[in-house]
């Protein structure tokens, strides 16, 4: 089997029924989606697949052979991120991060599909099955509204990566 | 254990490949079975992967509608008719309707703690049929009569309705939950002048159910003559009892509006 993993083709040995997300994860080593619930309620592992919105969890990798799969690692990276990420950071939308992925995926899909800005009801209805333990929806359906319409500030606080830091630092308190 | 992978590339294919079933894992969009599996319930040996069988489109053939078994529900969700697409659009999220199938949800057996199908009540009100393959070959039987059979021998190829003029009424309790099956799910449909009438329900008990008493007296109370809900744990079957009238009562309503 073969994937296409945010634009490079990959070959695929795990099982033909291993959900999409553990070859990601464990095989390639691309750990954005999350393995939250792993019975397709929290949104968490959610990739685009051929530019749609799927589960991963639920997803056997032997039904996507050849499929085009897209992560938030394929989306932007550190310098110049995505404008539904760099919204995400703008809007404060991330508190724990583990539903992040999952909703940023799902949100740039519907940005894709409506081309313009889209409403908060449909922002509801498209993020309708992704859960934030962190209860903060109010400011993830900001973000995506805003990304829809194009309202992406630069990004002036990104950290800087140093040599021996963790590649990943926090970025500290809105306040 | 090795799963072995059947792909077959048309539905003459998997009927050969499935044969009498035994032994055999269909998996659809893999919505059901992956957690199955996950979970240790589901230990596949050999796995029938029907995603390139060709049988994941909806066509109108003349007077009838047929939907191959493995049409995502996604595809449901936006047909025109609003009896099915309706329904459809309350079963999960966009994202997992992308995944789930029609046979799928019909396919199914019940889980433990949870009845699952809810496309069997708009099926039973629409008159639908169902095309499956398995010991003895294949044939086409009411949905009725395909739930109330032995499922696990049957490989749904199709599921199909005829098409004439309707007036419906759909009613429903559901959590506003991606992964939680509904309370109950009733479904209405009559001719346009308001004769043959069918009612569905379903999510009261391990299979959807044709409520021929209400179709008789057109009393909605009736319902609890056909259907014996159960306790899972999604709601218990006295809560069932109580607001099935009234959810039947609510469809009925609508379908004389309409």
């Amino acid at each position: 089997m073969k994937l296409i993993v945010n634009g490079m083709e990959v070959a695929v040995v795990s099982p033909p029924l291993t959900p999409l997300l553990h070859v990601l994860r464990d095989e390639l080593d691309i750990t954005s989606p999350k393995a939250g619930c792993q019975q397709g309620g929290c949104g968490a592992c959610s990739v685009l697949v051929d530019g749609e919105p799927r589960r991963s969890c639920l997803t056997p990798v032997a039904a996507v052979d050849g499929a085009s799969i897209t992560t938030v690692e394929g989306l932007g990276d550190r310098e110049t991120l995505s404008p539904v990420q760099a919204a995400f950071h703008n809007h404060y939308a991330a508190q724990c991060g583990f539903c992040t992925p999952g909703m940023v995926i799902a949100a740039t899909a519907l940005i894709d599909r409506a081309g313009g800005p889209v409403a908060r009801d449909e922002v509801i209805e498209a993020l309708g099955g992704h859960y934030c333990r962190c209860t903060g929806y109010v400011k993830i359906v900001d973000a995506v509204m805003a990304a829809s319409r194009g309202e992406v500030e630069p990004i002036e606080d990104v950290p800087v990566s140093v040599e021996g830091e963790p590649e990943v630092q926090p970025k500290g308190s809105p306040a | 254990m090795t799963v072995e992978a059947l792909l077959p590339t048309s539905a003459d294919e998997a009927a050969s490949l499935y044969g009498d079933g035994a032994g055999v894992t269909v998996v659809g969009g893999g919505t059901i079975l992956l957690p199955e599996i996950a979970e240790g319930r589901e230990k596949p040996g050999r796995a029938l992967m029907l995603h390139r069988a060709g049988l994941d489109t909806l066509r109108v053939d003349g007077e009838r509608v047929v939907i191959g078994a493995m049409t995502p529900l996604a595809v449901l969700a936006d047909a025109p008719d609003e009896v099915l697409a309706s329904a459809a659009r309350n079963i999960g999220d966009g994202e997992i309707r992308r995944s789930a199938t029609v046979g799928g949800n019909i396919a199914a057996p019940a889980a433990a703690d949870s009845h699952r199908g809810d496309l069997g009540a708009p099926l039973i009100a629409l008159g639908a049929r169902v095309r499956s393959t398995g010991t003895g070959g294949e044939r086409m039987e009411p949905i009725e009569d395909y739930l109330a059979g032995d499922r696990a021998g049957r490989l749904v190829l199709e599921v199909e309705y005829d098409r004439f003029e309707r007036r419906f009424g759909a009613a429903g309790l559901r959590r506003r939950h991606a992964h939680s099956y509904s309370i109950a799910t009733v479904a209405v449909c009559a001719r346009a002048d308001g004769s043959d009438l069918r009612i569905g329900v379903s999510g009261i008990g391990p299979t959807a159910v044709r409520c021929r008493a209400v179709e008789q007296s057109r009393a909605a109370g009736d319902v609890l003559v056909d259907v014996d809900p159960v306790d899972d744990a999604v709601a218990s079957a006295a809560y069932r009892r109580t607001v099935l009238p009234k959810l039947v009562g609510d469809a009925l309503d609508q379908l004389e509006r309409r």
